[in-house]
């Protein structure tokens, strides 16, 4: 009851302070007053009575202060820091804004790749128990991730003992009715159990039920949230509307939820069944499912992956014609919608980090340069009467009250600067990646901004704080600025440079070595000219072409058309374009060689004669084919450098006779060899791949093709008038991603992957390079004007103005020199980080080291320049007579 | 003038809210009377800082020791006089048991040396 009694009273003493101070005042006056009189009447002289009843008063502001002290709640007194600390930034805004400024940079930088990092890597997947969820692929000789067919899904999903459930999905999308004619929407086809493997569930309408993915069942499909949205308003109606995809009516029985995503098939609005009843469905060799199954409860996944392969080779031996030289291979479902943006991420939070870390350096540096102006302010204060520990309140009330705006501030940046990120990625590439769209300041991210703001606090706070601790409070007083005051400062500032350039030199040997690699991959050698090419898809849902001679005639008729359009030099058309997903494969064999020889898998394309001229590929051997080649002549292929290196090794591939597996009859002969097309992405590996005549090979133009068209000039105006034209020629079809060439490199998902990390991680450098040079300018500047006093006295011992230079430029490039030294050694280590997403440049590429260095060594001459002209312009006379 | 300026410097640590409230035993005071009447009593011994003095007072306000209010002087001047309460009266009682128990003991370790 005590306590509590005093702390109303203590409350009663707060509401009426300011009375509480007066009387106080009053009080004490009296009691000077009372004392005066006695003195005099003593027979003092009134002036003398007067300082000694002063004198035994002692400090009164003190006395006031420790009495208030006694009944006043500490918050009072943190409210007169705060304004004060305010006062403090306002009365020097360059200060103030300098190190809000920088601080807002880093914190901002850093949130806003924390919620980049949060959004993938932290926030868990939408799935139930992600980490049980996998995903299957077969591998074959071109690589581990191939796709399995319809019925080894139904062998594995019979046969093995480690899944719960296992589904199939296929990312090929429809091609969708509208009432202006076919259009294409990205889909995918899954069987039935699919969103029971994922765990999850429609927030409207149902699920497939079991047996909705069979041939005599009707067909239907789910649609994604902003499917629902942007293509039929968010009606609630949508459930039993009916889509025609792809020639089927189809019945929409469910919407999944907004959270939903399944990276390695979006962008998806439509999610229909895959029926075993197509034509690829009932072959084996046509292999275009990838799995995704769900671990049984307790199943490790190195013992699923064994099952998985066990199968695999049971798959090999029993079916050699299709699946000889095939096995399984399985990923975690994480690995598969992240394995390409972790290392990235993960690069870029680094990178943010260091540049925080720089920030905050520069901060420190310039708040310790401050309390030592200070000092002296800080000795009068002392000598007034403020403790030390209110001294000490005092910076670390500025401290905090600079953390905070600039963590105010840097997360609203971080607000701005997410969104402005995300436009860095072409929307293409960005739909594959559909967890970063529900990238925002959710409590994650504002708790890190908080922690972040937090810690700065409490550097920037303890810093100067430690100085008043660690100083003697009466040496700022009678020591004025001279001598060796600087010194503590001097040390720990040249230390903290240090630190800076070498976390310098790491971002820029990043930023060095991704731009290299960016640079490198957009004049990797793709096999072609990109230049002056357009680009187009064609695909249609009707009935038309179904004849050979049709289909051939069509192409014949179109290609006819399209090289009239003004600016149009040459033709092509093909299966699929150069810089794709580099699938699109089948095995071959050489006729007279044994079988079983290897499972020969290479890409196949099909062309028109005009292919190899249209994007201008070297003919390395042979000839190129004619149009006039169709199904009366010697069937005839042209293969590119790699396959003829890989399977014909020492040969003269000319005039060999090849065939593909199933087809023994339909030999090829081999009669020309061309430059590796960069058929996948720009960073892959090249693979041995095959050209077909289109005239032998026919394919309903219905099914899709790829038009290139090569121009005289502006490859882009051609876009519109090739659409036309071949809407002329057949208005039923629709074309759709006009794109030139260039341009679909430039959004390639690699090369976005690559431009993004490049350009973030510059960004970041540059800063770094920026921040960690001022702050070798302010130790050096500091430094001279600390030693102002002593330059004079040696001039006017005869030292001569360049040996004052020297002076000054030692002990900068002392500085850059130790700072640049242990930045390479740090980055040769860190840039082991980078690996994954350099492209043909080494991490310890020389050259960019050397760069670096050189670029930070200039910096750093530039930045110590200026001070050491100051310093040797200095009048010996003044700087004499000056303190 | 002699001045034991020892003497103050070594006041015991606690003794002068002892000091303070057992001068308040004989008539409420204001703080310069409490200083002068310490003085006189102990023959110009002990001298209470100013600097201690209020700091003190403030602190037994809020303990709720002593009360203080407003007065006139004889000379006509407005000063705070404090005033004992119950509660300090009783403090002062516990203070003055503990500090003879420790005089005592003292007395007994340098009698014996």
């Amino acid at each position: 009851m005590e306590w509590l009694n005093r702390m109303l009273r203590k409350f009663g003493f707060f509401a009426k302070r300011e009375q509480a101070n007066r009387e106080l005042e009053e009080e004490m006056r009296f009691h000077r007053e009372q004392a005066e009189r006695a003195l005099r009447a003593e027979g003092a002289p009134a002036q003398e009575a007067h300082y000694k009843v002063a004198r035994a008063f002692g400090n009164e502001a003190r006395l006031g202060d420790e009495s208030h002290g006694l009944t006043s709640f500490w918050f009072e007194s943190v409210g007169q820091d705060i304004r004060f600390a305010a006062r403090q930034l306002r009365k020097n805004p360059g200060f103030a804004a300098t190190a809000v400024l920088i601080l807002t940079l880093g914190i901002g930088a850093g949130v806003t790749i924390f919620s980049f990092v949060d959004a993938a890597l932290i926030q868990p997947l939408p799935y139930k128990e992600p980490s049980r969820l996998v995903i299957l692929h077969e591998s074959n000789t071109l690589g581990p991730h191939f796709h399995l067919s319809y019925l080894d899904y139904l062998d594995y999903l019979h046969r093995n003992t480690v899944f719960q459930s296992l589904d199939v999905y296929g990312t090929f999308g429809f091609m969708l009715q509208t009432p202006t004619g076919p259009q294409p929407a990205d889909g995918a086809s899954v069987s039935a159990g699919f969103f029971r493997t994922l765990g999850v569930a429609p927030i409207l309408g149902r699920d497939f039920r079991p047996g909705e993915d069979q041939p005599a069942a009707p067909r239907v499909a789910l649609i994604s949230y902003a499917a629902w949205q942007r293509r039929f308003g968010g009606r609630k109606d949508v459930l039993g509307q009916t889509a025609v995809l792809d020639s089927h009516p189809t019945t929409i029985i469910g919407v999944l939820p907004r959270s939903f995503h399944f990276a390695p098939a979006e962008p998806s609005d439509f999610w229909a069944t895959e029926r075993p009843d197509g034509d690829c469905e009932k072959n084996r060799g046509c292999h275009n499912l990838v799995g995704a199954a769900r671990l049984r409860p307790g199943v490790s996944f190195g013992a699923a992956l064994a099952d998985a392969e066990r199968i695999g080779v049971q798959l090999a031996q029993q079916y050699p014609d299709d699946d000889h030289g095939r096995g399984a291979t399985m990923m975690p479902l994480t690995e598969a919608v992240l394995g390409n943006v972790r290392p990235l991420l993960l690069v870029l939070l680094t990178g943010a980090m260091l540049l925080l870390l720089i920030a905050a350096i520069n901060v420190a540096s310039l708040l310790l340069v401050r309390s030592e102006r200070r000092k002296r302010e800080m000795a009068v204060r002392g000598a007034l009467g403020a403790s030390r520990t209110r001294l000490i309140r005092q910076f670390v009330t500025e401290g905090i009250v600079l953390a905070i705006s600039a963590g105010v501030l840097g997360t609203a940046l971080a607000g701005v600067a997410m969104h402005l990120l995300l436009g860095l990625f072409p929307a293409d590439v960005l739909a594959t990646m559909p967890y970063f769209q529900q990238i925002s300041l959710n409590p994650r991210v504002l708790t890190f901004a908080a922690l972040v703001a937090l810690v700065a606090g409490i550097v920037f706070s303890l810093l100067p704080a430690l100085r008043v601790l660690l100083a003697d409070l009466r040496e700022g007083l009678t020591e004025g600025v001279r001598g060796s005051s600087g010194l503590v400062w001097r040390r720990f500032g040249s230390n903290l440079v240090v630190l800076e350039l070498t976390v310098a030199v790491v971002l820029l040997v990043g930023a060095g070595l991704l731009g290299k690699s960016f640079y490198r991959l957009l004049r990797v050698d793709i096999g072609f000219v990109p230049e002056h090419v357009a680009t187009l898809q064609v695909s249609g849902t009707a009935n038309t072409y179904g004849t050979a001679p049709q289909q051939i005639s069509f192409f014949r008729q179109l290609g006819a058309r399209l090289a009239t359009l003004p600016g149009v030099r040459s033709v092509a058309f093909a299966s699929q374009l150069p810089i794709g997903d580099g699938d699109g494969s089948g095995n071959f064999r050489i006729v007279g060689q044994v079988w079983p020889s290897d499972h020969n898998e290479v890409l196949i394309r099909d062309i028109s004669a005009g292919y190899f001229s249209t994007f201008e590929t070297r003919l390395l051997r042979g000839r190129y084919f004619a149009d006039d080649e169709d199904t009366s002549r010697q069937r005839v292929v042209v293969i590119n450098q790699q396959m003829a290196k890989t399977y014909f090794p020492g040969e003269d591939p000319l005039g060999k006779q090849i065939y593909l597996e199933g087809s023994p009859k339909e030999a090829m002969e081999i009669v020309g060899v061309v430059d590796d097309i960069q058929e996948g992405q720009p960073d892959a590996a090249a693979q041995s791949g095959m050209y077909r005549p289109l005239n032998q090979n026919p394919d309903n133009p219905n099914d899709g093709f790829a038009v290139a068209l090569r121009t005289a000039q502006n490859e882009d105006s051609v876009l519109s008038s090739a659409t036309m034209a071949i809407h002329s020629v057949d208005s039923g079809l629709a074309v759709f991603d006009p794109v030139t060439m260039t341009q679909r490199m430039h959004d390639s998902p690699s090369a976005s992957l690559h431009r993004s990390s490049a350009f973030l991680v510059g960004g970041f450098a540059g800063l770094a390079l920026l921040l960690s040079v001022v702050g070798l300018y302010g130790v050096v500047a500091y430094s001279v004007s600390q030693r102002t006093r002593e330059i004079g006295v040696r001039m006017a011992l005869g030292a001569q103005r360049s040996a004052v230079y020297g002076l000054i430029l030692r002990e900068a490039g002392w500085l850059a020199a130790v700072g640049i030294g242990a930045g390479l050694i740090c980055s040769v280590a860190a840039t082991v980080l980078l690996r994954k997403l350099l492209f043909r440049v080494s991490s310890w590429d020389v050259p960019t080291l050397a760069a670096v260095a050189i670029v930070l060594a200039v910096a750093a001459l530039l930045a110590s320049y200026l001070p050491a002209r100051r310093a040797a312009s200095v009048n010996p006379t003044e700087a004499l007579h000056a303190e | 003038m002699v001045k034991i300026m020892a003497a103050k410097s070594e006041l015991l640590p606690g003794t002068l809210d002892m000091l303070i409230l057992k001068t308040l035993t004989r008539a409420p005071m204001h703080g310069y009377g409490i200083a002068l009447s310490i003085k006189r009593v102990s023959d110009d011994v002990l001298k209470v800082e100013e600097g201690s003095l209020y700091p003190a007072l403030q602190r037994l306000l809020l303990q709720g020791w002593v009360k203080a209010e407003w007065k006139m002087t004889e000379t006509n001047r407005r000063a705070r006089y404090y005033t004992l309460t119950a509660a300090g009266r009783k403090q002062l009682g516990l203070e003055l048991t503990q500090f003879g128990q420790m005089i005592g003991a003292i007395a007994r370790v340098l009698q014996d040396a």
